[in-house]
């Protein structure tokens, strides 16, 4: 006889193995809602996340800059379907998560409530959130839900351009004329401290970190990611000769890292709770796009019924 | 709206010569529709060379509850491999 507590050994057997589980496989319901939580908020962050870079597209200052700038946020699109689509698998529907994102019940990432107001902007974007979200989603390609894992190995894939066309746009500004200079380095200080609180609390005070490690969901500590994130960033910042925003950064021989400042806590509550400098105008944006291309939709649902009509109506002739 | 629109599964032949391979799925309302989305979302990379959509609806999967019973027999036939069989150290190759 099958009993719940087989099919959890069942499923712990599966993890412990290091094999995947698959949509139809059984799984524990804290698993599922775990990874529907995630994937979904992953899949919103990838579609708000359109939005700072979309408004520089027409602005970029040459084709080749707008190629690229195009291109990345037309994979963000690709992404956020990827990951709406390994949600779904989980049982939840697409309109349900697009709602959850309307209604402001499922979060997006932080990082994409704060304005880009220079065009250094797409190139610290590009630098440092992209890089953060790399070295959140490179573990993720391991995670043990199958969908989600194939999702990210083709995410990654496609990122790892995103984060150099933004190192080169940075590199680039940082040689020019002193203005030029400046521009990226304000980038740079505007985009640290967010870029940091990308890898979420302290290990400390994290609430979903424990069960997400069992379950081979998560690799690696919010902690973890986030020393290996400045320890890689901080001489990418010192060989284009732009200084990190932080006067208690210092290299710890011990460690072989970097010790670098406390983090501002309240300033991240504060824009996760919806009072960031463009949370407001990041909803409107979306909400603005979903009622515009309503007409869309509906012209496409109903020729696609007029032709399955007509059809029918050949079939039966 | 969405809620109307069926999942398609998307399959992609990466070069001729290798058969079509899974890669993803999308929503979309008729399967013409599919196809161009299949394109956009899963080739911007010249990934493929041919796709395939198909409604999820038609698709039937085995449940992998009878997996023990739909796979397990094969596991002690060990006599359908090669191996299985001796054949004397002066033959090389067969």
């Amino acid at each position: 006889m099958t009993t719940i507590a087989s099919l959890e050994d069942k499923f712990y057997q599966t993890i412990d193995a290091e094999e995947k589980i698959e949509p139809k496989d059984w799984m524990p319901d804290d698993y599922r809602k775990t990874l529907v939580r995630q994937i979904s908020q992953h899949a919103h962050s990838e579609i708000i996340g359109m939005l700072p870079e979309g408004n520089w597209i027409t602005r970029a200052p040459s084709l080749k800059r707008k190629l690229a700038l195009l291109a990345k946020v037309q994979d963000e699109a690709g992404h956020g379907l990827y990951l709406y689509a390994a949600c779904e698998t989980l049982g939840v529907g697409r309109d349900e998560l697009l709602d959850q994102l309307h209604t402001g019940k499922a979060k997006y990432s932080s990082i994409f409530n704060y304005p880009t107001i220079t065009w250094a902007d797409m190139g610290a974007i590009g630098w440092l959130v992209d890089g953060a979200a790399i070295m959140n989603q490179v573990p993720l390609c391991r995670c043990s839900y199958g969908p989600y894992s194939r999702a990210m190995v083709r995410v990654c894939k496609e990122e790892s351009f995103h984060q150099r066309q933004g190192y080169e746009i940075m590199t680039t500004l940082a040689k020019g004329s002193e203005e030029q200079k400046a521009m990226a380095q304000d980038a740079l200080n505007r985009w640290w401290w967010p870029s940091l609180m990308m890898f979420g609390p302290n290990d400390s005070v994290s609430t979903h970190s424990e069960m997400s490690m069992r379950w081979k969901i998560k690799r690696f500590s919010n902690d973890e990611l986030r020393q290996r994130f400045v320890d890689m960033t901080v001489p990418q910042a010192e060989l284009i000769g732009l200084t990190i925003p932080d006067p208690l950064l210092k290299f710890n021989e011990e460690k072989k890292g970097y010790d670098f400042g406390p983090i501002d806590w309240d300033e991240f509550k504060m824009v996760v709770n919806g009072h960031g400098p463009c949370n407001e105008e990041r909803m409107a944006a979306r909400l603005k796009a979903h009622a515009d291309g309503e007409w869309v939709r509906e012209a496409a649902s109903a020729h696609a019924a007029r032709k399955s009509n007509s059809e029918s109506r050949l079939k039966t002739a | 709206m969405n809620k109307d629109w069926p999942l398609y599964e998307v399959f992609i032949r990466s070069k001729n010569g290798l058969s079509h391979k899974h890669v993803g799925s999308l929503h979309a309302s008729d399967a013409a529709m599919a196809l161009e989305n299949a394109r956009d979302v899963y080739t911007r990379r010249s990934e493929g060379v041919s796709i395939w959509v198909v409604k999820a609806v038609d698709i039937l999967a085995s449940d992998p509850g009878d997996s023990e019973f739909l796979f397990e027999p094969a596991t002690d036939k060990i006599y359908r491999h090669p191996t299985f069989y001796d054949v004397p150290d002066e033959v090389k190759h067969m």
